[in-house]
């Protein structure tokens, strides 16, 4: 069935670039079209009705009309503006990268509510003073993952299918989940490559995985991980996206910068 | 076999080089050059050498200038204790248009955007801060970044590192535009200026 020309939509704005004169390239994320970029006419202008509307983070309801090869929105009202959000330095550095996971391993046309819900709510969460981004960061990537079809397997082994003792184990990023000792050991030569680039995996880190991938946010959101442990899961995750991305992000770089307040004190002494 | 004389397929090409210019309208512009008075053509080519030959960064503000230091860091009639941020060198034209500004400039050549790869290092915010350690006159920095997600986060970088050196810092208001219609007014501008009403 042929769109209509002019039609409603409801999105939350990945990614905005300038194009043209005074016009802007919106990347977005839709509930029912997944990703999609519009164009906004005019967007730059101070006098603008969009330009306010159409920011980075904000769930915005757009009236669009069918363009030749993109859309046009013309119409856009705001949902949500994010303003304790974009109050902060450190959490628009976390926007930013929950925004650039998205618009990395979000699909073109591609119908997701779920990948639309996570977003919106992690937005709305990183603009609570009481959430630690860092435990947001991690939680995101795992639910990101299991909603793109990239979930790692932590309940059973990769290799023999048995259940995960709790033990010390392996992870492998090019198999996507969790290796038992015995197979690592046993068959490090025989799992055509499987087990070769498998990583020890504390018990702990183990644990946090499996509790960030399969509760709530409303469980999560009171869990402490030692200093240690984050360390080891982030440092996972970071790998597993970026073998599965063929790319590293660019706003873990600003993230980085922002989180050693060395880098500050350095610059100031510079 | 290509008949078109070189030198009109070499313009060709080189227009189609730039932005926004497709291979018609590259074609149109030489033709339009070609039939044009050669007093056009001189003067667009004179332009063009003139634009990489002359035009220098000043190396107090970073901004361009044909001059280094620009004329208005050479301009003695203009307040030395007031620096105002701008992202671009277009951004030091629109103020200075006001002609309410008479303060300095220090031009950053972007702003912050994580996702296009752009950290403070590709930024002149180093050399901000070497000119505010060796102009101790400097008394009030100006933040005037664009009020976008980009420009706020630039701005607030900049607060986070020179806010404990003791100088006073402002951003410019946010609030209506002229010509502009309350209605189509989002949240976060309606609410700035609310807060920043006056008295009438």
């Amino acid at each position: 069935m042929a769109r209509e020309r002019l039609y409603r939509l409801e999105a939350i704005v990945l990614k905005r670039s300038d194009i043209g004169e005074a016009d802007r390239l919106l990347t977005l994320l839709t509930p029912a079209r997944g990703k999609l970029r519009v164009i906004a006419k005019g967007a730059r202008k101070p006098s603008s009705r969009k330009s306010g509307h159409v920011e980075l983070f904000t769930r915005i309801a757009l009236l669009l009309a069918q363009g030749k090869q993109l859309d046009i929105i013309t119409q856009a009202d705001t949902l949500d503006t994010r303003q304790t959000l974009r109050a902060n330095l450190d959490r628009i550095g976390y926007a930013y990268y929950l925004a650039e996971l998205v618009d990395q391993f979000a699909a073109e046309e591609n119908e997701n509510l779920a990948l639309f819900e996570l977003l919106d709510h992690a937005l709305t969460w990183l603009g609570d003073a009481a959430t630690n981004p860092i435990l947001l960061a991690r939680f995101f990537e795992l639910h990101l993952l299991t909603h793109v079809g990239y979930r790692p397997q932590l309940f059973v082994c990769e290799n023999c299918g048995k259940p995960v003792e709790p033990i010390e184990n392996y992870f492998s990023i090019t198999t996507g989940g969790v290796l038992d000792p015995n197979c690592v050991a046993t068959q490090r030569e025989h799992i055509e490559g499987r087990a070769r680039d498998a990583q020890t995996l504390s018990l702990n880190a183990l644990k946090a995985l499996r509790y960030l991938q399969t509760r709530s946010w409303d469980t999560v959101r009171a869990v402490r991980l030692s200093a240690a442990t984050h360390a080891e899961i982030e440092t996972l995750l970071y790998r597993y996206i970026a073998h599965h991305l063929e790319r590293n992000l660019k706003s873990v770089e600003f993230l980085r910068e922002l989180r050693q307040p060395s880098v500050m004190a350095e610059r100031e002494s510079r | 076999m290509d008949t078109t004389p070189r030198a009109v397929t070499r313009l060709i090409e080189e227009f189609h080089r730039l932005p926004g210019i497709g291979p018609k309208t590259a074609q149109r512009l030489t033709f339009y050059l070609l039939r044009a008075p050669k007093e056009q053509a001189q003067a667009l080519s004179e332009a063009l050498a003139h634009l990489k030959e002359r035009i220098t960064t000043c190396a107090i503000c970073a901004n361009i200038a044909e001059e280094n230091p620009c004329a208005i860091c050479r301009d003695d009639g203009r307040d030395r204790s007031i620096v105002c941020i701008v992202e671009e060198p277009l951004d030091v034209l629109a103020i200075e248009r006001t002609r309410e500004y008479h303060g300095l400039y220090h031009v950053l050549h972007g702003a912050i955007s994580p996702v296009e790869g752009i950290g403070p290092d590709d930024l002149k915010v180093d050399e901000l801060l070497q000119r505010i350690k060796h102009n101790p006159g400097i008394m009030e920095l100006v933040l005037a970044t664009n009020p976008n997600v980009e420009g706020e986060a630039t701005a607030m970088y900049l607060e986070r590192l020179i806010k404990p050196l003791g100088i006073r810092m402002t951003r410019l208001a946010r609030g209506l535009p002229m010509g502009g219609d309350l209605e189509y007014a989002d949240e976060i501008t309606l609410t700035r200026a609310l807060e920043g009403r006056r008295e009438v």
